[in-house]
């Protein structure tokens, strides 16, 4: 028997990103108020708790901050994608986001890599947010 | 404002880990140890007013404390969960000193029982925040071993930590474990090549480094200073406490080498009026490492990023100059899953009274022992001394 694997649970909130990703498009919520980048998305600024939250566009250029290299499955549904990159990337904009690095081998993998946005349509409704090596 | 002296620990209970649940579940296992450690503080089951627990992982359900309650027919006057994840056996400490110097109670059963196995989560999904099943769990970061792996790279880019120096940790806690009869893996000592030819897990983590899920509970009793000098035990008194958090999941944490351990232990030692040096031992939260290895630096004992020389410049076994996690450390002795912190608050106190054993640390009067939830989510650092 073969596991789906883990997608989304989208929101009625977070439903504006994972849409702009199924369109190859990366975008963020921004405070109207304090300017604070914000991810993931919510209903108020986690800085200045405002309800004045914008969605805009960013670059998609970031930096590796870490990473790890799985050898076991961290859930059954990826066990075909191992082994696996599982990253840290930190956005130019600030945010960090859990992501895979793609178009690497695992010994390519270095912390503060300049790495770009990747959209991985993974299945007819998911576009995963991933990063590859500038 | 303090709770040094207001309180002590006078009893405690603990089951060996064991790999299987062999029929037992986890409020069975509460009920045990309740047992156990109303015993050994040489009280009645009628004297306990106030329970602190925390929802097993294996039966996790909402109205906990109640579902308790019910099993050991008490009647408390004071009843709550900790739920902070590792650090729920430490943070309930404090909470039950606190209760009993509000007037709230006088003597508190702290108990948790956990039947875990790495098998539970295959067919259910983990019951881990809708923020990160979204946002991480797609991505392959769920669970720990991924979480801790990205701290451990993060700390070698930053410092130069080895994996010989993080590899240092798991065998002189195998050294302690080997002295402790209860130690799921206490048969046989283990070198810092075993642990860097055992199996890549999540790189640079090796599997003898990551806990082993388990089957276990403990549970401890927290009563009135006046009610513990007339205990069986000599009274573990809470001196300072401290707790810190601001992430859930290790990729919004502000920084993943310099942790909330910190400002816990700052607190904690502020509290009990206790420098570093007076210490006699350590009890850090070990679900791998790395975990021990950022305990270390960040609760003062050496400076930061300098870890990895520390340990493998200091023996850390039970007879060493910072003996540290004398039980084995959860690494050794197993994580019966969220009672894996209660071993180490146990092992604290078990050495103030003297009752070590073959592992006993010569003249212990005072400890540091760390609680740890999540991934570095959670911190609670206790300092606990014999002298109220």
């Amino acid at each position: 028997m073969s596991f789906p694997r883990p997608v989304p649970a989208v929101t009625d909130v977070s439903r504006p990103y994972w849409q702009a990703a199924r369109e190859h498009r990366l975008d963020l919520q921004r405070c109207d108020d304090c300017n604070e980048w914000i991810f993931y998305p919510r209903q108020v600024c986690c800085e200045c708790l405002s309800s004045a939250l914008s969605w805009r566009q960013v670059s998609g250029l970031g930096s590796v901050y870490t990473y790890t290299i799985l050898h076991v499955p961290p859930h059954p549904g990826l066990v075909d994608d191992l082994p696996m990159i599982v990253a840290v990337v930190k956005l130019d904009e600030g945010p960090q986001l859990t992501t895979n690095i793609v178009d690497c081998r695992p010994e390519e993998m270095a912390i503060d890599m300049p790495v770009t946005v990747f959209f991985d349509d993974v299945t007819d409704s998911t576009t995963l947010v991933k990063f590859r090596p500038l | 404002m303090s709770l040094r002296g207001k309180a002590a620990i006078t009893g405690f209970a603990e089951m060996p880990p064991q790999k299987r649940p062999e029929g037992k579940t986890s409020l069975g296992i509460i009920a045990e140890m309740a047992r156990g450690a109303i015993a050994d503080a040489g009280l009645e089951k009628s004297d306990i007013d106030g329970l602190l627990t925390a929802a097993s992982l294996s039966d996790f359900s909402m109205l906990w404390p109640s579902a308790v309650v019910e099993y050991l027919h008490l009647k408390p006057r004071y009843f709550d969960q900790v739920e902070l994840g590792g650090a729920s056996s430490a943070g309930m400490v404090w909470r039950a000193a606190a209760a009993i110097e509000a007037g709230m109670c006088t003597s508190v059963l702290c108990v948790i029982g956990d039947t875990w196995d790495s098998k539970l989560f295959v067919n259910k999904p983990p019951p881990f925040p809708a923020t990160e099943l979204e946002f991480d769990a797609p991505y392959g970061l769920s669970g720990a071993n991924a979480g801790y792996a990205l701290i451990a790279r993060r700390h070698m880019h930053e410092f130069g930590t080895t994996a010989e120096q993080l590899a240092k940790i798991a065998v002189d806690q195998r050294t302690n474990a080997c002295a402790n009869p209860q130690a799921l893996f206490g048969k046989q000592l283990i070198t810092i090549e075993d642990v860097l030819n055992s199996r890549m897990i999540a790189d640079p983590l090796r599997l003898l480094e990551i806990v082993s899920p388990a089957t276990g509970g403990g549970a401890f009793i927290v009563t009135s200073a006046d009610r513990a000098e007339q205990g069986p035990n000599r009274p573990v008194y809470p001196l300072g406490a401290g707790e810190a958090g601001e992430h859930s999941s290790i990729t919004r944490a502000p920084n993943m080498t310099h942790s909330l351990v910190k400002p816990a232990a700052d607190q904690a030692f502020k509290m009990a009026g206790v420098s570093r040096d007076q210490i006699d031992f350590i009890q850090p939260y070990d679900c791998y490492t790395i975990t021990v290895l950022v305990t270390l630096e960040d609760a003062g004992f050496c400076a930061k990023g300098e870890g990895g020389r520390f340990v493998e410049e200091n023996d850390l076994t039970w007879r060493g100059d910072l003996p540290c996690n004398t039980h084995g450390g959860q690494l050794s002795f197993g994580q019966p899953g969220i009672a894996g912190g209660m071993s180490q608050v146990i092992e604290g106190v078990r050495q103030l009274m003297g009752r070590g054993e073959q592992r006993q640390v010569d003249n212990a009067t005072i400890g540091y022992v760390n609680g740890n939830g999540g991934i570095m989510a959670e911190q609670c650092g206790l300092i606990l001394g014999v002298e109220a």
